[in-house]
C-alpha cells in the first residue's frame, strides 16, 4: 500500500463524479473525498508503524523523469490537510445549488488530487506538473461559478491565472538549469547539488518568484483580494485553505534547501518582507468594505508571519510555520463558510448591508464568534500553538521581529473585532436571518472541535512533522 | 486526589458554561443562576480544602497533566501549581466570585438572556482559575487572555447597543497590546533559561549569580507591559473606565476585585526576576504612583457612580504597582485583597442603588437614599470608610503599609500617594453624600418607586461589609499572618517586621489625618453647603479637563487609531491600486511588445530581405572588428 492510492481514488472521484450526472454529483464527489481522507488516514497509520508508503516508478527515460512519490511527515501532514478539508469544503456547497454540478465537483475532487501531487512528488519535473495543473481546476471554478458581474470576474480570473502561470515558469526555468547540473530531477539528488552562490541566489529568486505570487507576499499580492471576492466560495476555499500552503511548503521543501547559501544570506530580508505583509494586511483589512476581500487580507497578513517564519531556517521557525499552515487551513475555511451563510441570506457581501444579525441567529453567532477568536489566535485555539511557535523563533532571530511580527494579535483583533461588530452585533436587522442549518452547524462544529482539539494537543502533529523538518534543516546545514 | 480536587476546582465552572450554553435556556432563569452559582461555590470549597492542606504541610502541589507545546529548547506542559500565592488567590476568586454570582440572580433577573450572562460568568472564573493555578507562564497566558475574552463579552454583554461593543471592543484590543508584551517577556525568559514553569525558573534564576541583567530587565520590563494593560496602568488605562459599560455585577467581579489583579499577581510570582531588575522596579513605582495619583484627581470630579468607582479602581491598583516596584510583594497582595472585599462591596452597592432607581448613574439625580436603603446604605459606608483608610477597617492596614513602605524608600512617592489617599477619602464621601444624603433629587416617578433591595443583593453586602472590616486582620503591622504565610514565595527575606516606633506612629496619624480632612471637605461640600455638582455644560476651567479625564481617549484617538485608519486609506487608495497597475502595466507591455513585434513579420520579402543583408553587414563588422 502507498501513497498512490490517494491519488487514484481521488483522479477516479473525479471522474466518477462527473459521469454520475448533475443529481448525484455532490454526493458521489463527498463519498470519493471522505474515502481519499480515510485512505490517508490509514495511510497515516501504516507510515507512523515505520513502513514505507513511497512510491517510486520510471516514467520518462529521456530526460529522466520519474513519477515519484516521497511521503515523510512533513508531506503527510500536507495530505491530510488537504484529505480533511476537501470533504469538508465540499460538505459546505450541499446548500447551494450549482448548474452542471457534476463538472463542478468534478474540478474540485481533480483540484485536490493536483495539489496531493504536488505534495507528495519528490520529482522536479513531477512536482512542476502538479503544480501547474491545479492551476487549471480553480481557473474554471472561479470564472465560470464566480460571483458578480462576469466581465470583471473574467478580468480578474484571467489576470490570477497569466500572473502565477508566469512565475511559475521561472521555477521550471530554474529546474531545467539544476537538471543540467544534476542529471536528474529526483529531490534526493538536487539536495546534493554544490552550487555557486550565485547560482543559487538566481535559483532561489527564480523559486521565489513562483512561491511569493502564490503565497502571496507582498508585493506580489495583487490578485487575490479580488479573485477571492469573486470566486464561488468553494473556490475562494480551495485557494486560501489548501492552495496557498502549496506555496508555503514549497519553500520549506524546495527553495531552502536547494539554495540554502542564498536563504541564509538574505534571510532577514525575507523575513522582513513576511512581517511587512502581517502590517500591511492588517492595515489594509481595516477599511474592507467587503467581507471576503476582508478575510483575504487578514490571510494576506497570516501568511506573511507563516512565511517570516519559514526564512528563520530553524527548527522552531519551520514546525511553527507548519503547524500554523494547517491552523490557518481550517480557521480560514471556516470563515469563508461563515461569510457564504451571510451571502445565502443576504445575498450580499458588503459588510454595511449587515448587522444586528446575533439576537436572530444565537448559534450561528457564537460559532462565528469562535472562528474569530480562533483567526486572532486565542490559547487553546490551534491557531495559538503555531503563532506562538513561529513569533518564538522570530524573537530568537531578532527581537524586533517578533515585536513587529506580533503585532497581529493587536491588528488582528481590531479588524477583526470591528468586522464582528458590524456584521453581527448592533439592533436587530429588519431583514429576517435564519439560523444556521444542520448541514451549516455540522460543518462549523466539525472545524471548530478541530481547532480546540489540536490546540491543546497538538502533539500528534508536531511529532509527525518533527523529523522530517529536522532532516531538511539538516539539509540545509549541509554546507 | 490532589489530582482530581484540581479538576474538580478548575472545571466545575466549566461545566456551569457548557451548561448554561447548551441548556441554559430551557431551564428556566432562576435554575441557571443557581447552577452557575453553585459551581462557583464548588470550587470555593475545594479552595478552602487546599487552602487548609497547605496551612498544615507548606507543601505546594505540582500537578502534570500533558505534553502543551514543543519549542527547540524547552517543552511546555500543561500543568498545575497550587501553592501559597495561587490557593490566596483561589480563595478570594471564587469566594468573593460566588457571592456576586449569587448577587447576580437577582440583579439580572429581568434580562431575557440571563442564562448567557452566567454562561460567561462561570466561563470566567474558569479563566481566572485557569491563570492562577497555571504551573507556568503559558498557561497563565491561557487563563490572560482568556479573562480578557469574557471581559469583552461581558461588556458588550447588551450588544444591541454599538457604544457598548466600542467599550468591549476598546478594553480587548488595549489587553493585547499588553499581552504582547508579556510574550515578548515569555520569549526572552524562554530563550533564557529554556523553561517558561516557576518553579524551574526560580532554581534557575535564584541559583545562578552571573545572569544577563540587561536582558533580564528587558524581559522584567516586557512584563510589567502586561501588566499595564491587564490591571489598567498608564498609559494603558483608558479601557477600564469604558468597560463600566457591563452590567455591575460585572464591574465588581472582573474589573475591580479579581482580574484587574492578575498583573499584580504574575509580578509577585515572578518576584525573583523582578528583584534582579532595579530599573524597572524603578518604573514600576513611579508608573503605580503617578496611576494612583492622576486617576484620582479625575475622580474628583466624575458624576456617573460607576465612573468615580472605575477611577477609583485604577488609583488604587496604582497603590498595589507602588509597592510591587518598591519589593514589598506582601504588602501589595494584602491590598489586593482587602480591595477586593471592600471594592466589591462599594459596586454591588452602587448595582443595588441603580436597580432601585431603574438604571440611573447619574449622582446628580440621586440623593437621599440613605432613608429607604438602609442596608445598602450601611454597606457602603462601611467600604468607603475602608478604603479612605479610617481604623479600624481593612483598607487602613493595607494602606498603612504602602505608605510606610514608600516613606522609606522615597519622599516624594510618599508625597504622591497620601494626596492620592486623602483625594480617595474626598470622592468617597462626595459619592456617599451626593448619593444617599440630603434629599431626593430624581423624578417623583422614581421617587415613588424606591425601595430596598431584595435579600440575594443585599446578603452578599452585608458579607463584603463584614469582610471589608475585619479583614485588616490577616496582617497586623506588628503580627502579619499574611507574610508568614507567603515568606516561601520570595527569593529575598520580606521586609523585617516594623520596628514600631514614633516615625511610624506618626506615619500613621498623618495617614489617618489625610483621611480625615479628605472626609472633612467633602462633609463641607457636599453636607453643609448642599451642593449639587452643575450640568456638563456649566463646567470650566481645569474642573473640565479632568472632567473629561485629561482628553486622554481624545489624544489617543488622535495618534493612534486615526493614523492608523488613515495609514489604511491611503494604503487602499493608493498603494493597492499603483501595486495592482504595477502587474496589469507589465502585462500590457508585453502586449504592446508582441504588437509591435507582429509588424516585422508582416511576410513582406523585401523586409526581410533588407533584415538579413543587414544581419550579414553586422556580422562582417562584428568580426571584422574582433580581429
Amino acid at each position: 500500500m502507498n501513497v498512490s492510492l490517494i491519488l487514484i481514488i481521488l483522479l477516479v472521484g473525479a471522474f466518477a463524479t462527473y459521469i454520475a450526472g448533475d443529481k448525484l454529483a455532490s454526493k458521489v464527489a463527498l463519498f470519493f473525498g471522505i474515502a481519499a481522507l480515510g485512505c490517508s488516514v490509514v495511510l497515516l497509520n501504516h507510515f507512523n508503524l515505520g513502513e514505507n508508503i513511497s512510491f517510486l516508478s520510471q516514467w520518462i527515460n529521456q530526460p529522466h523523469v520519474s513519477f515519484s512519490l516521497n511521503a515523510d511527515g512533513l508531506s503527510m501532514a500536507m495530505v491530510l490537510l488537504t484529505a480533511a478539508l476537501t470533504p469538508i469544503i465540499i460538505f459546505t456547497s450541499f446548500g447551494t445549488e450549482h448548474k452542471n454540478a457534476k463538472a463542478f465537483y468534478a474540478l474540485i475532487l481533480f483540484m485536490s488530487f493536483a495539489m496531493v501531487g504536488t505534495f507528495l512528488a519528490a520529482d522536479g519535473l513531477l512536482y512542476y506538473i502538479f503544480w501547474e495543473l491545479s492551476l487549471i481546476p480553480i481557473y474554471f471554478i472561479a470564472l465560470i461559478w464566480g460571483n458578480g458581474d462576469a466581465e470583471e470576474r473574467k478580468k480578474a480570473v484571467v489576470k490570477f491565472f497569466i500572473y502565477t502561470l508566469a512565475g511559475s515558469l521561472f521555477m521550471l526555468v530554474a529546474f531545467i538549469y539544476l537538471y543540467q547540473k544534476a542529471g536528474s530531477f529526483l529531490i534526493e539528488d538536487l539536495y546534493k547539488l554544490n552550487l555557486s552562490a550565485t547560482e543559487q541566489l538566481w535559483i532561489f529568486l527564480a523559486f521565489f518568484l513562483a512561491y511569493a505570487i502564490k503565497i502571496p507576499i507582498i508585493p506580489f499580492h495583487t490578485w487575490q483580494a479580488n479573485v477571492y471576492q469573486k470566486a464561488p466560495a468553494v473556490g475562494t476555499m480551495l485557494l486560501s485553505g489548501i492552495m496557498l500552503k502549496m506555496g508555503l511548503y514549497s519553500v520549506i521543501r524546495w527553495q531552502l534547501p536547494i539554495a540554502p547559501l542564498a536563504a541564509k544570506e538574505y534571510m532577514n530580508i525575507f523575513i522582513a518582507l513576511g512581517i511587512a505583509g502581517v502590517i500591511y494586511g492588517s492595515i489594509v483589512a481595516l477599511r474592507q468594505k467587503d467581507l471576503k476581500k476582508l478575510l483575504a487580507y487578514s490571510s494576506l497578513a497570516h501568511v506573511g508571519l507563516i512565511a517570516a517564519g519559514t526564512y528563520t531556517l530553524t527548527i522552531d521557525g519551520l514546525r511553527g510555520a507548519v503547524l500554523q499552515m494547517i491552523a490557518h487551513g481550517f480557521v480560514v475555511v471556516g470563515l469563508f463558510f461563515v461569510s457564504e451563510i451571510i451571502y445565502r441570506r443576504y445575498a450580499t457581501g458588503t459588510i454595511a448591508e449587515m448587522g444586528g444579525i446575533r439576537t436572530q441567529s444565537p448559534k450561528f453567532a457564537s460559532m462565528f464568534m469562535i472562528l474569530v477568536l480562533a483567526s486572532v489566535a486565542l490559547p487553546t485555539t490551534f491557531n495559538f500553538v503555531g503563532e506562538f511557535t513561529v513569533l518564538y523563533s522570530l524573537s530568537q532571530i531578532n527581537v524586533w521581529f517578533a515585536i513587529l511580527g506580533g503585532t497581529t494579535i493587536i491588528l488582528g483583533a481590531y479588524y477583526m473585532l470591528k468586522m464582528y461588530q458590524q456584521v453581527m452585533l448592533g439592533e436587530t436587522n429588519t431583514k429576517a436571518f435564519a439560523d444556521v442549518s444542520l448541514n451549516e452547524g455540522l460543518a462549523l462544529v466539525l472545524i471548530i472541535a478541530l481547532l480546540f482539539f489540536f490546540g491543546l494537543y497538538p502533539k500528534p502533529i508536531t511529532d509527525l512533522i518533527t523529523p522530517s523538518l529536522e532532516n531538511i534543516i539538516k539539509v540545509i546545514n549541509r554546507a | 486526589m490532589d489530582t482530581s480536587l484540581t479538576l474538580l476546582l478548575l472545571l466545575a465552572p466549566f461545566i456551569g458554561f457548557l451548561f448554561n450554553v447548551f441548556f441554559g435556556k430551557s431551564i428556566g432563569k432562576s435554575a441557571s443562576g443557581i447552577l452557575g452559582t453553585l459551581t462557583v461555590a464548588t470550587s470555593f470549597a475545594t479552595s478552602v480544602y487546599f487552602f487548609m492542606q497547605i496551612s498544615q504541610t507548606h507543601q505546594a502541589i505540582q500537578i502534570q497533566l500533558f505534553d502543551w507545546i514543543q519549542i527547540s529548547n524547552f517543552k511546555v506542559d500543561f500543568g498545575f501549581l497550587l501553592d501559597q500565592l495561587s490557593i490566596l488567590w483561589l480563595l478570594f476568586v471564587t469566594g468573593i466570585g460566588s457571592l456576586i454570582h449569587l448577587y447576580s440572580i437577582s440583579y439580572m433577573h429581568d434580562d431575557e438572556n440571563m442564562h448567557k450572562f452566567f454562561a460567561y460568568l462561570n466561563l470566567f472564573i474558569f479563566f481566572m482559575i485557569t491563570l492562577v493555578i497555571g504551573s507556568n507562564l503559558l498557561v497563565l497566558f491561557i487563563g490572560w487572555e482568556g479573562v480578557g475574552l469574557c471581559s469583552y463579552l461581558l461588556i458588550g454583554f447588551w450588544h444591541k447597543n454599538q457604544d457598548f461593543n466600542d467599550a468591549a471592543k476598546k478594553a480587548f484590543i488595549m489587553n493585547r497590546i499588553g499581552d504582547l508584551g508579556l510574550l515578548i517577556g515569555i520569549f526572552i525568559i524562554g530563550s533564557m533559561f529554556s523553561t517558561l514553569d516557576y518553579a524551574t525558573l526560580k532554581t534557575a534564576i535564584t541559583g545562578t549569580t552571573n545572569l544577563n541583567i540587561t536582558w533580564i530587565s528587558i524581559a522584567a520590563f516586557a512584563l510589567f507591559i502586561g501588566a499595564c494593560g491587564k490591571s489598567a496602568q498608564i498609559p494603558l488605562y483608558t479601557w477600564l473606565p469604558d468597560a463600566m459599560a457591563g452590567p455591575t455585577p460585572v464591574s465588581a467581579l472582573i474589573h475591580a476585585a479579581t482580574m484587574v489583579t492578575a498583573g499584580i499577581f504574575m509580578i509577585t510570582r515572578l518576584n525573583y526576576l523582578f528583584d534582579l531588575a532595579p530599573d524597572v522596579q524603578n518604573i514600576i513605582a513611579i508608573v503605580g504612583a503617578v496611576t494612583s495619583l492622576v486617576a484620582a484627581t479625575i475622580a474628583l470630579v466624575q458624576t456617573d457612580i460607576k465612573k468615580v468607582l472605575a477611577y477609583s479602581t485604577v488609583s488604587q491598583l496604582g497603590l498595589m504597582f507602588l509597592a510591587l516596584g518598591l519589593g514589598a510583594y506582601e504588602v501589595a497582595v494584602f491590598h489586593v485583597i482587602t480591595h477586593a472585599f471592600f471594592k466589591a462591596c462599594l459596586f454591588l452597592g452602587s448595582g443595588s442603588v441603580i436597580h432601585a432607581l431603574h438604571g440611573e448613574q447619574d449622582m446628580r439625580k440621586m440623593g437621599g437614599l440613605k432613608k429607604v436603603m438602609g442596608i445598602t446604605f450601611f454597606t457602603f459606608l462601611i467600604s468607603s470608610l475602608a478604603i479612605s483608610g479610617i481604623p479600624p477597617f481593612s483598607g487602613f492596614f493595607s494602606k498603612d503599609e504602602i505608605l510606610m513602605v514608600a516613606f522609606e524608600h522615597n519622599k516624594v512617592l510618599w508625597i504622591i500617594a497620601s494626596l492620592a489617599s486623602l483625594m480617595t477619602a474626598f470622592y468617597m464621601f462626595r459619592l456617599l453624600y451626593l448619593t444617599f444624603f440630603n434629599e431626593f433629587r430624581g423624578t417623583a416617578e422614581q421617587k415613588s418607586h424606591l425601595h430596598e433591595s431584595p435579600s440575594l443583593i443585599t446578603f452578599p453586602l452585608i458579607v463584603l461589609a463584614i469582610l471589608a472590616t475585619i479583614g485588616g486582620l490577616i496582617s497586623l503591622p506588628t503580627n502579619s499572618w499574611l507574610n508568614e504565610y507567603l515568606a516561601p514565595l520570595f527569593a529575598k527575606a520580606s521586609h523585617e517586621a516594623h520596628h514600631f516606633g514614633t516615625t511610624e506612629y506618626a506615619l500613621m496619624a498623618v495617614a489617618v489625618l489625610g483621611g480625615l480632612i479628605g472626609i472633612g471637605i467633602a462633609y463641607a461640600k457636599y453636607i453643609k453647603q448642599n451642593i449639587v455638582p452643575e450640568e456638563d455644560s456649566q463646567i470650566t476651567g481645569f474642573a473640565k479637563v479632568l472632567y473629561n479625564k485629561y482628553y486622554v481617549d481624545e489624544i489617543y484617538d488622535a495618534i493612534f487609531v486615526q493614523s492608523i485608519n488613515s495609514l489604511s486609506k491611503f494604503f487602499n487608495q493608493y498603494v493597492e491600486t499603483t501595486l495592482s497597475s504595477l502587474v496589469f502595466g507589465l502585462g500590457k507591455v508585453t502586449n504592446e511588445l508582441g504588437f509591435q513585434g507582429k509588424k516585422i513579420q508582416n511576410g513582406s520579402i523585401g523586409r526581410y530581405l533588407f533584415a538579413f543583408v543587414l544581419g550579414i553587414c553586422a556580422i562582417i563588422t562584428y568580426l571584422f572588428l574582433a580581429q
